[in-house]
């Protein structure tokens, strides 16, 4: 196996899926690459003063800023006629909460750059509070179940459908549990002439709570349970879309995870189990995923 | 009548740019204050600029797009969707080794905080104007200095100029202080909004060619190259952190020296000269000096001209550069004063105000330490008159006798309260 361009000797947890996709996501794109990450998890376990554990030439600035700062990049790129891929890759809370404008921006504005969400579904870094990508139901810090309440009250933020309206010519969704399909998707993504899109469901240990080696597990659970559907989008319309012969009901993703458990405890916890399978049949039939 | 301070004997406006601000009016042209710095800017050469519209900056930014769009200056112009996003898009590209602008002012500076402290944190020598203004609430476009006096902490170098002339002249020399490899510090210049922005005036635009040799081009050290991969941004933990900022530091220190050769260097090129750190008018046998900073300077001066046909010791000596803080250059300055009087246009609500505050600083542990006492003024645009200057001067005659108000809003209205 070719040397990773994200070293070994990073500070991650163990079961952490982040690391693993970042690790995809460079050997599809390559040396020839440049990334730009938002502060998070990603930052502080890969890049503690002296030390880095990246082999590709990598900036960090803020929170909020880093589909700013590779359009800067991209920029410079271009005008100094050097060619090399500009990938952003940031957490839920820097994509879809904080950074939104930042990227709303870079996108409208059509810079050749690559953004990869590893999607961990909360604000992992400072504790487990919940982000817009939080999940129904899900227990976070901030939307912790209690006696009124069966966690967090709201679903998802369907960032890749805002990607898509901003005209985003290639936008995916993808698993750390699926690396051929990761990876095929990377290298599509960076052959598009604008700006991409990929989020990728990427479980967290401490967040989530399982056992580390189920990690891919779970991952691999959330699609084929339908809570997860793998799409693309080209040009703004549904491409391939991985199937999923046989879905398996919600419980079997949503009983492996620490922060789901008050559902199968609390009175009313059989109630959200059934509007969170009406979720998963939802994705089933809007993206096909049975034949 | 006009007296030099810090490091050399004749400063201030020298005769020969005064000569040719009456007289020598070739190669002179009537234009707005924004198109000035603007066309400066171009003389600069920069790769990227990168702004978000905000009056009064907008007109700055408006002529730099033209001329872009004319092919008159090669950069990459970035039209973006927030001034956060503004300078952000500019750490990426100075990160890449570009040459970076952008300006803007009052709420925009303010959005841009976070980004500021990052920039400098980065040693990233990005320029940009600052249009001075007020910030809300209540809402206000014009102008006072809060904006930029209160970003004095975020690392960035800070010249604030008296005329469009200089605000051209300052912008150039803003370049070069900032990349030079023993400073790599972001420079604001700052200049009055509307009153300078929007002014027009006589002014002898950069030729391009003794800017090009003036100004080097821009080649860090570090940059962004996968030839050459680095890890920009890094973390830093308790153990280095306080080592970043030292560093920082020193070189706002190393600056004051940069600041003045750079000051002189530009007079031996083209002729105009302001001080380099501070410069003083009528100052040298004043026993009462006032301290400011901005356009106001020249009601000021009008304003102690007449004073003195009237026989009273007023001077004036201008902070030109308020980050570094000049501090040796004002006990310089400022010796022989009985009383300083500082005027400026920003307050530091439950305090006083900035440059007073650094100025009592600057003299407390001085061996001479006249009485400071502080006035703001003009704030949201009100306009400084030589009637408030000539008041300014009568309360510092009376805090001769013994202080009554150590700081004071000049001529509020007291009736509309």
């Amino acid at each position: 196996m070719e040397k990773s361009l994200l070293a070994p000797g990073h500070r991650a947890c163990a079961g952490c899926a982040m690391p693993t996709t970042i690790k995809l996501v460079l050997d599809a794109a390559g040396p020839n690459t440049i990334v730009v990450s938002p502060t998070g998890c990603l930052e502080v376990t890969t890049t503690p003063f002296p030390e880095s554990a990246w082999c590709v030439p990598w900036i960090h600035s803020l929170f909020e800023n880093a589909a700013a700062v590779a359009s800067g990049v991209e920029v410079m790129l271009k005008r100094r006629c050097k060619d090399a891929n500009v990938i952003v890759i940031g957490g839920d809370g820097s994509t879809l909460d904080i950074g939104m404008g930042s990227n709303s921006g870079m996108f409208e504005r059509g810079h050749k750059v690559l953004y990869v969400c590893y999607d961990n579904e909360a604000y992992m870094n400072t504790g487990v509070q919940r982000s817009g990508s939080t999940p129904f139901c899900a227990n976070t810090t901030t939307t912790p179940s209690g006696k009124i309440s069966l966690g967090n009250p709201r679903p998802k933020k369907d960032m890749p459908a805002i990607a898509v309206a901003h005209r985003v010519p290639y936008v995916a969704t993808a698993s750390v549990a699926y690396p051929v399909d990761l990876r095929r998707k990377v290298k599509k993504a960076l052959q598009v002439s604008g700006p991409s899109y990929i989020q990728v469901n990427a479980p967290c240990i401490t967040g989530w709570t399982f056992d580390a080696g189920t990690m891919v597990e779970i991952a691999r659970l959330a699609v084929e349970t339908g809570l997860w559907p793998l799409v693309e989008w080209e040009n703004g319309v549904v491409g391939q879309v991985k199937k999923v012969t046989r879905p398996k009901p919600v419980d079997e993703y949503l009983k492996l995870q620490g922060r789901y458990r008050h559902l199968f405890k609390m009175p009313d916890g059989g109630e959200m189990l059934k509007q969170i399978q009406a979720i998963a049949d939802a994705n089933i039939a809007k993206y096909r995923l049975v034949d | 009548m006009m007296k030099g301070v810090a490091s050399s004997a004749s400063q201030g406006q020298s005769p020969k740019a005064r000569g040719e601000k009456t007289t020598k009016t070739l190669g002179m042209k009537v234009v707005e204050g924004s198109y000035a710095v603007a066309h400066a800017v171009k003389c600069c050469r920069p790769d990227v600029i990168s702004a978000y519209p905000i009056t009064p900056q907008t007109h700055i930014v408006e002529h730099l797009s033209q001329m872009v769009a004319n092919g008159e200056m090669d950069s990459e112009f970035l039209t973006v969707d927030s001034e956060f996003s503004a300078l952000s898009v500019l750490v990426g590209s100075s990160a890449c080794g570009g040459r970076c602008y952008s300006s803007t002012t009052s709420q925009g500076l303010a959005l841009m905080y976070e980004v500021l402290y990052n920039v400098s944190g980065m040693r990233l020598p990005i320029v940009m104007n600052v249009a001075n203004r007020a910030l809300g609430a209540p809402l206000n476009i014009w102008n006072d200095q809060q904006d930029s006096i209160g970003a004095r902490d975020v690392g960035w170098l800070q010249i604030y100029v008296e005329d469009v002339q200089e605000a051209v002249d300052a912008t150039l020399q803003a370049y070069k202080i900032a990349e030079d490899p023993e400073i790599m510090t972001p420079t604001m210049v700052c200049m009055d909004g509307f009153i300078l922005t929007h002014v027009y005036e006589p002014v002898k635009l950069l030729d391009q060619e003794l800017a090009s040799e003036f100004l080097p081009p821009f080649a860090p050290r570090s940059i962004l190259d996968t030839a050459d991969p680095k890890t920009f941004g890094a973390f830093a933990d308790p153990s280095t952190y306080t080592e970043f900022r030292y560093l920082q530091f020193e070189a706002q220190n190393k600056a004051l020296a940069k600041i003045e050769r750079t000051a002189r260097e530009f007079e031996e090129t083209f002729g105009r000269f302001y001080g380099g750190l501070v410069d003083s008018y009528r100052a040298d046998d004043a026993e009462i000096v006032i301290v400011t900073l901005g356009s106001v300077i020249g009601t000021i001066k009008d304003a102690i001209d007449s004073m003195r046909a009237e026989g009273k010791k007023v001077g004036l000596v201008k902070v030109r550069c308020y980050r570094p803080f000049p501090v040796a250059a004002l006990r310089e300055a400022l010796k022989k004063a009985s009383i300083i009087a500082v005027l400026e246009k920003d307050v530091s609500i439950g305090g006083e105000a900035g440059l007073l505050a650094d100025m009592k600083a600057a003299f407390y542990n001085s061996s001479i330490h006249p009485p400071i006492i502080g006035f703001t003024a003009g704030l949201g645009g009100r306009d400084i008159t030589i009637n408030d200057i000539e008041k300014l001067v009568k309360k510092a005659e009376a805090a001769m006798k013994g202080i009554e108000s150590e700081f004071e809003f000049l001529s509020l209205r007291t009736e509309i309260l």
